[in-house]
C-alpha cells in the first residue's frame, strides 16, 4: 500500500490557561488516503473542530498543539516554520468552515477573494487569474460566473457562498479539503447540492475530503470511512458500511439508536444519559462510562485501549478487549417498548372532529418602506395566505426550509405578530387582532417552546421564576408558596430535580434548558403548544429524550402541537398531520404516512428527496432542486414553486395552483397531480 | 440616494427648531433682557434709563413672541423671537452685543480654525492608525502591553496639561517656537505648529486605544480565519482584510466630526491666541457675549447634522453592504 | 457643633445609600455578583480599587459639613458662619498656617523679595522667612535636609505599623472566615494569599495599600511642619487645596450621572421598547440636545446662572452655599449634555432585546408591559449602565477642569483643579516659574483618571459578555 495521504499520530491539542488547560483533542490518530472521503463524526464539544483546525495549525489564541505528529504527503507539519505552513495552508491543505455567512470578508468581492487565494498559491497574471476564478466559480456550479465574480457576499445566498468558500479552497488544487460541518447551517435542498457538488469535485480532482459532521445520515450518503469522536478522542473508525451495519463502540450504537424515525414511532426512542464530561480532567476510566447502557465495572477503572479489529477497523471499549464480544453485540438498550405512550391510528382516517384551533388564510405582510415620505411600496409576503387545522392531542408539523415563513405563523397564531388578515380561530373564536388586554384569557391556553434553548430565558432570572412566571402573569397562583410547589411539580413532569429552581440558567445544559421551557409552557397548562424547532439546536442524543418527553406529554395531558422544524425524520417519529410551506404558502397537507411515502407536490417530493438517510436500503435518487428559495418581498407570478420546479409547464406562471383536495384531510396545490 | 438626503435634510427642520427654543429659552426666558442689560452694564444700582437704552441699542426691547403693538405679520415679526431665533435659520446671524458683524467675523475665523483642525485630524488619524496596526501585529506580546499601558496613562492626563507641557518644553525650554500667536502668510506655520504636536499628542490616547480595539475585534472574526487558511501571512492578512474592515467604523468616525472642524478648538485657540472660532466663542463666552454664543450653538447644531448625513452617505462609499434608501 | 446639610451632601448620602443597596442587591443575585468577583480577583480591579477608596474616603470626610460653635466671652454662644467639613478639622492646621503668598514646596523663605525690616531700622529687600514653613529651624540651610528626612523616615515608620496592624487584621480576618469550616492557621492563609489563582489577590490590594498608607503618613508628618507642595498667590498651603478639590472631582465624576441616569433608562427603554411614536419622539429629543455642542450648551446655561445669581444674590445665604449650588447645577447640565450617548445605546439594545425569544416568552404568558421591562429587559441592561458609569467617571473630572478653566466650571471660590490650573497658568510666563500648583493638580488628578480608568477597563472586560466570550 502507497503511503497515506495524511497520517496523524497521537496529536494532543489544548485550550484555555496553562494551569487549567481544555484538552480539546487527546491523542488523535488519523489516516486519510487519498481520494477518499473520510468523516470526522461527534456531537458538540467533542473536539472535532479543535482537530480540524490543528491539522491546519489554525487555533484560536489560548490553543497549542502539546505532541503529536500531522503528515501530509511525506512532510510533517507541525515542524514547519509558520511561513512554509502557510504555503500548505490553502494549497496542498485547505479548509471550508461552518458558516459561509462570517467565513467570507464582506467588503472584498468573492472574485478579489478567489483571486488572492490564487495569488497566494500561483505567479498567475492577473488576466490569467481572471480567467481562474470565473474557471472555479463556474466548477461549484454558480451561474453567470462572470457576473458573480464582482458581486459582494451579502448578495449571495447561504448556498451560494458555500460555493465561494468551496472555488476558493479548490484555487490551490489541494490533495485534501477539510470540511468543517459544511452543510449545517444550511437547509436540506441546499446541503443535497453542496454535498454532491463535493462529491464531484472529489471524482474530478482526486482529492481526498476529511468531513467533519455530527449528522449520521450525511456520513452514511457520503463518507468511505468514518472515525467517531467522543470527549477529544476516537472511539471507533471503520468503513461507512462496516458501521452502519453495526457499530463496534456503545457510543456510535446508541448514537443510531437515538435517531428518530417512522418505524420508532410506536415505542420511545432510545436515548443517552448525561453530558460529555467537561475536559478539563485528568480521565482514570472509558470518558463514555457514565453515560454507557453496556458499563461494567472495569470501565471506570482502566482507560481503554485502542484495539485494532483488522483491516483498518478499530475500536476503543474494554467490551472488545475481553473477547468475549467478537462482533457487534446487539443494543442492550434498544429502543424502549412502549411506556404508556398510546399511539393512536395515524393517517387520514382519523376522527375528524371539529378542530382545536384553525388558521384561516392567515396572512403576515411586512411593508417596505422607500423613498422621502417613507412610502409604502411592497411587502415581504412572509405569511401568504396559510391554513391549518389542528386537533386535541394531535401533532401537526409544519414543515419548510428557512425563510419559508413557518416561523411566523407560529408567532401569529400566538398573536405575537399581528397578522395582517385571516382568521386564527380557537373553540371557534376568532383571536386574530385581538389587544393585549383583549388576548390575555387565551395566552393560557396557547404557549410555546423556543428554538435555542440559550436564548429562550432570561438570564437574570432563576429557574423557579422563569417557570412560575406564567402563574404570576395570569393570576393562576398568587401565593409564592403555592407557586412554588407548582414549580417543583413541572420541574419534576419534564424530568428534573425540584431543587433546579433555585439556580439559574446558565448551569444547565441546553437538553435541560429546553425541558425548563417546556415546564414554563406547561405551567399555565395549556392545551396547545406551539413547538418552534425545539429539537434543531440539541444534539442528536439529547435529541432524543426531547422527543420522549414531548410525546410522553401528549399521551398523558392531551396536548396539541404544532411542530415547526426543518426535520423529516424528527417528524415521521412525532407527527400525526404534515403541512408543508413554500415561500409563505402551504403547498401541501395531510396525514404524516401519506404525505411521506407518497408526496405529491414536487417540492415536497424533492424536500423529501433530499434527506440523507442512515439506511442505504431506503436511499431514493435525490431530486435536485436548482437555485435557492427565491425572496418573499418579489415572490414568481403563478405558482410559487415554477422556477425550480422539474415539472414545470408554462401554465404554472399564470396563476397560483388552487388547493385540490386529494382525501379526507389531503390537500395539495399543483396543476400536475396526475 | 437623492431621496434619502433630502429625507434627512427635511428631517434637520424640526431639530434646528428644536436647538433654537431651547437657546431661546435658556436666553430670553430664564433671564428677562432686563436682567442681562443689568448684568451688562455692571450689576446693581442701574437707572431704568440706562437698561432701557441698552436693550433698545441692542434690539431686545421687543416683546418676546408675540407683538400686540405691531400689524399684520409684524405681530409676529416684530419681536425677539423672530429678529433674534428665526433669523438665523438664514444664516442672519446679526451683530453681537458689542455691535461687530458676527456673520462676518465667523467668515474671518474659521480659517485659522481649519488651519489647526484639519492637520490635527490627519496627523492624528495616520499616527493612530498606524500605532494600532504596529500593536495589532504584536499582540499579546510585551509590546502590546507596554503601549496599552502608556496608552491608558496618556489618555489619564488632562488636555490642559498637554497644552501647558508643549509650551513649556518646544517654547520656553528650547525656545523652538513662539509660545502663542498667529501670522498670516508664510509664517502662519511657526504659530501654528505647536498647536498641531499638541492635540495630535493630546489625541494620540483614546485615539490609538479605540483604534487597537476596532482592529483586535475585527481580528477575532470568521473571515480572518479563512483568509489565514487560504495561506495568506500576516501583514496581508491584516492590511487588506482587517483594516480594509476596520476603515469602516474609523472613516464614518473621522466624516462625523467633519463639519464641526469649523467650530475650531476652544482650548487650545485660546491657549495659543490663534484668533479662531474657539476662541471667538471662549472670548464671547468670557464677555458674556450673548449674541455670539447664540450663534455658535445654532451653528454647531447646523454642522453637527451635516455631519451625520455625510456620515450616512460615506457608509455607502466605503461599506458595499449598505444601500440607502 | 451645628450640622449643615448641602445640596450636594444630600446627594451624597443618597448615592451612598443607592450603592449600599445595590451592593446588598447585588450580593444576592448571582448574575451581579459574579462579574463582581471576576472585578476583584483582577490584580488591577483590586490596586485601583484601592486607590479609589482613598479618594473617596477624602471627599466623603469633605461632605461632612458643620459650622463650629464660637465662644463669646460673656454673651451666649453662637455658630461661626464658615461652613467647615470634617476635612477641614483634620486639615486644620494646614488651613490655618497661612503665608503672605508663594512659596516654594519645603520652602523656609518666600518666592518674591519683600522689603523687610532690619532691627536697625534700615530696609533690605531680600526673601523673608516664611511664618509657618519650617519655621522651628534654627538654620534653615543647614538642618532642612536632615528635618525633612527625619520626619519622612518617622512619617513612613507610622504608615508601616498601621499597614501592619491593618494586614494583620485582614490575614485574621480571612483566616476566620474560613475557618467556620476548617480551623486554619495564619501561615495557611497566607500560603492560599500567595498561590496564584483565582482567588482575591490579596498581596496585591494589600501592597498598593502599604503604599498609600506609607505616603499618606510621610505627607501629613512633613506636612505639620512645611508646606509640602507650596503656597500660592495668597499664601494658602496647595496641599491643602488640591486635598479639597477632591471632593468637587468627585462629585462633578458621580452625580453627574447619577442626574441622568433615570431619565436616560427610562427613555432609551421607552424607546426601544415601544418604537412607533414614542421612539420617534424620544429619538427627536436626544438628537436635537445632542445636536447643540456641549460646551456651548454649558456655556449658555453657566452664563445664565450667573446672570440669575448676580441679580438674586440676597437668596444665598453664604459663599459655599451658592458655589455649592452652582456645582449642583453644572452637574446637571452636564448630566443633560451627556445622557444621550446612554440613551441611545440603551434604545438600540432593547430593539433586539424585544425580539429576545424570552421576552416573546414572557408575552405568549401574558405578562404586563410594565412588568416585563422591569423583570427582562432591564435587568438585561444593567451592564451597559454600570460599564457607562464607570467609564464617564475620568472623562467628567478632566471635563471639570477644562470647564472651569474656560470659567464655565465650578464658581471661583470653590476649591477645585481646574480653578488651581487656572489660577496658576497666569504665572506660567513668570521667572523663574511657579510650577508647584500645576504640579500637584496634575498629579492629584493624573492618579484618580488613570485609577478610574484602569478600573473601567477592568469593569468593562468583567461584565461585557461579548468581550468575555471572545476570549
Amino acid at each position: 500500500m502507497t503511503e497515506p495521504l495524511l497520517q496523524v499520530e497521537g496529536l494532543i491539542t489544548e485550550l484555555g490557561e496553562t494551569a487549567r488547560p481544555l484538552r480539546v483533542v487527546d491523542g488523535l490518530d488519523l489516516t486519510i488516503r487519498s481520494g477518499e472521503t473520510f468523516a470526522l463524526l461527534g456531537e458538540s464539544g467533542c473536539g472535532k473542530s479543535m482537530a480540524a483546525l490543528s491539522l491546519m495549525r489554525l487555533l484560536p489564541p489560548g490553543g497549542r498543539i502539546l505532541s503529536g505528529r500531522v503528515r501530509l504527503g511525506g512532510t510533517d507539519l507541525l515542524h514547519l516554520t509558520e511561513a512554509e505552513m502557510r504555503s500548505v495552508r490553502g494549497g496542498r491543505m485547505a479548509m471550508i468552515f461552518q458558516e459561509p455567512q462570517t467565513s467570507l470578508n464582506p467588503v472584498l468581492s468573492v472574485g478579489v477573494q478567489i483571486a488572492e487565494a490564487l495569488h497566494v498559491h500561483g505567479e498567475g497574471s492577473d488576466g490569467r487569474n481572471r480567467r481562474r476564478v470565473v474557471e472555479l466559480l463556474r466548477a461549484v456550479g454558480i451561474p453567470d460566473p462572470e457576473q458573480r465574480a464582482d458581486e459582494y457576499p451579502h448578495q449571495l445566498s447561504g448556498g451560494m457562498k458555500q460555493r465561494v468558500m468551496i472555488a476558493m479552497a479548490l484555487a490551490g488544487d489541494p490533495g485534501l479539503l477539510i470540511a468543517d460541518e459544511p452543510t449545517t447551517a444550511l437547509d436540506v435542498t441546499i446541503q443535497a447540492q453542496v454535498l454532491s457538488l463535493l462529491g464531484d469535485l472529489r471524482r474530478e480532482t482526486g482529492m481526498a475530503v476529511l468531513l467533519i459532521t455530527h449528522d449520521l445520515g450525511v456520513v452514511a450518503e457520503t463518507a468511505d470511512r468514518l472515525a467517531v469522536m467522543y470527549a477529544g478522542q476516537i472511539v471507533e473508525t471503520a468503513t461507512v458500511s462496516e458501521f452502519f451495519a453495526g457499530p463496534a463502540h456503545p457510543y456510535g450504537r446508541m448514537l443510531m439508536e437515538s435517531l428518530p424515525s417512522a418505524e420508532k414511532r410506536r415505542g420511545r426512542l432510545a436515548t443517552i444519559p448525561g453530558r460529555v464530561p467537561p475536559l478539563d480532567r485528568v480521565f482514570s476510566g472509558c470518558r463514555f462510562a457514565d453515560r454507557c447502557a453496556s458499563v461494567m465495572p472495569l470501565c471506570r477503572e482502566r482507560i481503554p485501549e485502542w484495539i485494532g479489529l483488522g483491516a483498518g477497523r478499530g475500536v476503543r471499549c474494554h467490551l472488545w478487549s475481553e473477547g468475549e464480544a467478537s462482533h457487534p453485540g446487539p443494543a442492550r438498550n434498544a429502543a424502549e417498548p412502549e411506556s404508556g405512550a398510546s399511539e393512536r391510528p395515524s393517517g387520514s382516517v382519523g376522527e375528524i372532529g371539529s378542530p382545536l384551533l384553525k388558521a384561516v388564510d392567515l396572512k403576515v405582510h411586512f411593508p417596505i418602506q422607500r423613498g422621502l415620505f417613507r412610502r409604502v411600496v411592497g411587502h415581504v409576503r412572509a405569511v401568504d395566505g396559510v391554513s391549518l387545522d389542528l386537533s386535541l392531542g394531535r401533532t401537526l408539523a409544519l414543515v419548510g426550509e428557512s425563510g419559508c415563513g413557518k416561523t411566523t405563523v407560529g408567532k401569529a397564531i400566538l398573536q405575537l405578530i399581528a397578522p395582517t388578515s385571516g382568521q386564527v380561530l380557537y373553540l371557534g373564536r376568532n383571536l386574530a387582532g385581538l389587544g393585549h388586554r383583549a388576548m390575555r384569557p387565551y395566552r393560557k391556553d396557547l404557549q410555546i417552546v423556543f428554538q435555542d434553548p440559550y436564548a429562550s430565558m432570561n438570564p437574570r432570572m432563576l429557574v423557579g421564576d422563569v417557570v412560575g412566571e406564567g402563574l404570576q402573569a395570569l393570576g393562576i397562583e398568587w401565593t409564592r408558596a403555592v407557586r412554588e410547589r407548582r414549580v417543583a411539580d413541572l420541574l419534576e413532569l419534564v424530568g428534573m430535580d425540584p431543587e433546579s429552581a433555585r439556580r439559574y440558567p446558565h448551569e444547565f445544559s441546553g437538553g435541560q434548558r429546553q425541558r425548563i421551557c417546556i415546564a414554563r409552557a406547561l405551567a399555565v397548562e395549556p392545551r396547545i403548544i406551539v413547538c418552534d424547532e425545539p429539537t434543531s439546536a440539541l444534539d442528536v442524543s439529547v435529541q432524543a429524550q426531547i422527543l420522549n418527553l414531548l410525546k410522553d406529554l401528549q399521551s398523558r395531558l392531551g396536548l396539541a402541537y404544532l411542530f415547526i422544524t426543518h426535520n423529516i425524520s424528527v417528524v415521521s417519529y412525532l407527527a400525526h398531520e404534515v403541512a408543508v410551506m413554500y415561500l409563505g404558502r402551504v403547498v401541501e397537507r395531510g396525514g404524516v404516512e401519506e404525505i411521506l411515502t407518497d408526496p405529491r407536490h414536487p417540492y415536497t417530493r424533492a424536500l423529501l428527496s433530499a434527506v440523507p438517510v442512515v439506511d442505504p436500503e431506503k436511499r431514493r435518487v435525490v431530486i435536485r432542486l436548482e437555485g435557492d428559495m427565491p425572496s418573499p418581498s418579489n415572490p414568481p407570478r403563478g405558482c410559487h414553486f415554477h422556477p425550480r420546479c422539474p415539472e414545470a409547464t408554462s401554465r404554472c406562471s399564470e396563476g397560483y395552483p388552487p388547493e385540490v383536495r386529494l382525501g379526507a384531510s389531503r390537500y395539495v396545490s399543483c396543476l400536475h397531480l396526475d | 440616494m437623492i431621496a434619502y438626503i433630502l429625507r434627512r435634510l427635511l428631517y434637520a427642520v424640526p431639530i434646528l427648531i428644536g436647538v433654537n427654543l431651547i437657546t431661546f429659552t435658556l436666553f430670553f426666558v430664564v433671564n428677562s433682557p432686563d436682567d442681562m442689560a443689568r448684568m451688562q452694564l455692571g450689576e446693581k444700582r442701574v437707572s431704568e434709563e440706562a437698561v432701557q437704552f441698552w436693550k433698545q441699542e441692542h434690539g431686545y426691547d421687543k416683546p418676546l413672541l408675540y407683538n400686540s403693538a405691531a400689524d399684520g405679520l409684524g405681530r409676529v415679526t416684530d419681536t425677539i423671537f423672530f429678529e433674534k431665533s428665526a433669523r438665523l435659520f438664514v444664516f442672519q446671524f446679526g451683530s453681537s452685543d458689542e455691535g461687530r458683524d458676527i456673520g462676518y467675523d465667523i467668515s474671518q475665523r474659521m480659517w485659522p480654525s481649519l488651519a489647526i483642525a484639519v492637520p490635527v485630524l490627519l496627523v492624528g488619524l495616520a499616527f493612530n492608525v498606524s500605532y494600532a496596526l504596529f500593536i495589532v501585529f504584536f499582540r499579546a506580546t510585551y509590546v502590546d502591553l507596554a503601549s496599552v499601558v502608556l496608552l491608558v496613562a496618556m489618555l489619564s492626563i488632562s488636555s490642559l496639561f498637554y497644552i501647558i507641557g508643549g509650551q513649556f518644553i518646544l517654547g520656553k525650554l528650547f525656545h523652538l517656537v513662539p509660545i502663542s500667536g498667529y501670522d498670516t502668510g508664510p509664517n502662519a506655520w511657526k504659530f501654528l505648529i505647536l498647536a498641531v504636536i499638541v492635540g495630535v499628542v493630546g489625541g494620540i490616547g483614546s485615539g490609538t486605544r479605540w483604534y487597537r480595539t476596532l482592529f483586535l475585534e475585527e481580528v477575532a472574526k470568521d473571515y480572518v480565519r479563512t483568509a489565514r487558511a487560504k495561506g495568506l501571512g500576516e501583514r496581508r492578512v491584516l492590511f487588506g482584510h482587517v483594516l480594509r474592515n476596520a476603515l469602516i467604523p474609523i472613516l464614518t468616525g473621522v466624516v462625523v466630526v467633519l463639519p464641526l472642524l469649523f467650530m475650531g478648538s476652544l482650548i487650545s485657540e485660546s491657549f495659543f491666541g490663534i484668533p479662531g472660532l474657539g476662541s471667538y466663542t471662549i472670548d464671547a463666552i468670557s464677555n458674556q457675549d450673548f449674541a455670539i454664543v447664540r450663534s455658535m450653538v445654532f451653528l454647531g447644531a447646523v454642522l453637527y447634522i451635516l455631519g451625520l448625513i455625510l456620515t450616512d452617505i460615506s457608509y455607502t462609499l466605503v461599506d458595499p453592504r449598505v444601500r440607502l434608501q | 457643633m451645628m450640622p449643615v446639610l448641602l445640596w450636594t451632601d444630600a446627594l451624597v448620602y443618597l448615592l451612598l445609600v443607592v450603592a449600599i443597596l445595590f451592593g446588598i442587591h447585588a450580593a444576592r443575585h448571582e448574575h451581579l455578583r459574579t462579574p463582581w468577583r471576576r472585578v476583584i480577583r483582577s490584580r488591577i480591579g483590586v490596586a485601583t480599587l484601592v486607590v479609589l477608596a482613598g479618594y473617596a474616603s477624602v471627599g466623603l470626610l469633605d461632605t461632612v459639613h458643620f459650622r463650629l460653635q464660637v465662644e463669646h466671652p460673656g454673651a451666649d454662644s453662637s455658630y461661626g458662619p464658615e461652613v467647615l467639613s470634617l476635612l477641614d478639622l483634620a486639615l486644620s492646621g494646614l488651613r490655618e498656617r497661612q503665608e503672605v503668598t508663594y512659596s516654594a514646596p519645603f520652602a523656609t523663605h518666600l518666592y518674591v523679595k519683600e522689603a523687610i525690616e532690619q532691627p536697625d531700622g534700615g530696609v533690605v529687600r531680600a526673601y523673608p522667612r516664611l511664618q509657618h514653613g519650617g519655621a522651628h529651624l534654627a538654620d534653615p540651610e543647614a538642618d532642612r535636609a536632615g528635618d525633612i528626612l527625619a520626619r519622612a523616615l518617622l512619617g513612613s515608620i507610622k504608615g508601616l505599623l498601621v499597614w501592619a496592624g491593618v494586614s494583620a487584621l485582614a490575614l485574621w480576618l480571612s483566616g476566620r472566615r474560613r475557618g467556620e469550616s476548617r480551623r486554619e492557621t495564619r501561615r495557611e492563609t497566607w500560603n492560599r494569599w500567595r498561590a496564584p489563582g483565582l482567588g482575591i489577590p490579596w498581596i496585591t490590594g494589600l501592597s498598593v495599600l502599604g503604599g498609600l498608607l506609607v505616603v499618606s503618613f510621610a505627607a501629613a508628618e512633613l506636612a505639620a511642619a512645611y508646606h509640602i507642595l507650596g503656597t500660592d498667590k495668597v499664601g494658602e498651603d496647595v496641599f491643602y487645596q488640591t486635598l479639597k478639590s477632591v471632593r468637587t472631582g468627585l462629585l462633578i465624576g458621580t452625580l453627574t450621572t447619577l442626574v441622568m441616569l433615570p431619565a436616560a433608562i427610562l427613555l432609551g427603554i421607552s424607546a426601544g421598547y415601544f418604537r412607533g411614536w414614542v421612539d420617534d419622539l424620544i429619538q427627536y429629543l436626544y438628537t436635537t440636545l445632542n445636536s447643540i455642542p456641549g460646551v456651548l450648551l454649558i456655556a449658555a446655561a453657566i452664563l445664565m446662572l450667573q446672570v440669575y445669581m448676580s441679580n438674586h444674590a440676597e437668596s444665598f445665604s453664604s459663599l459655599v452655599e451658592r458655589a455649592d449650588l452652582r456645582l449642583l447645577f453644572l452637574c446637571l447640565i452636564l448630566g443633560v449634555t451627556s445622557w444621550t450617548g446612554l440613551c441611545r445605546l440603551l434604545r438600540g439594545e432593547s430593539l433586539k432585546l424585544r425580539e429576545a425569544d424570552y421576552v416573546q416568552a414572557a408575552q405568549a404568558l401574558g405578562v404586563g408591559h410594565f412588568t416585563l421591562i422591569v423583570r427582562h429587559i432591564l435587568p438585561n441592561l444593567m451592564h451597559i449602565v454600570i460599564i457607562t458609569l464607570v467609564l464617564d467617571f475620568s472623562g467628567l473630572v478632566l471635563a471639570e477642569a477644562v470647564l472651569s478653566y474656560v470659567n464655565i466650571g465650578v464658581d471661583p471660590t470653590m476649591n477645585s483643579w481646574g480653578n488651581m490650573i487656572n489660577g496658576a497658568r497666569l504665572e506660567l510666563a513668570r521667572d523663574p516659574i511657579v510650577w508647584w500648583s500645576l504640579a500637584a493638580a496634575f498629579l492629584f488628578m493624573f492618579v484618580l483618571v488613570l485609577a478610574a480608568n484602569l478600573f473601567a477597563d477592568v469593569v468593562r472586560d468583567a461584565f461585557d459578555p461579548r468581550i468575555r466570550t471572545g476570549r
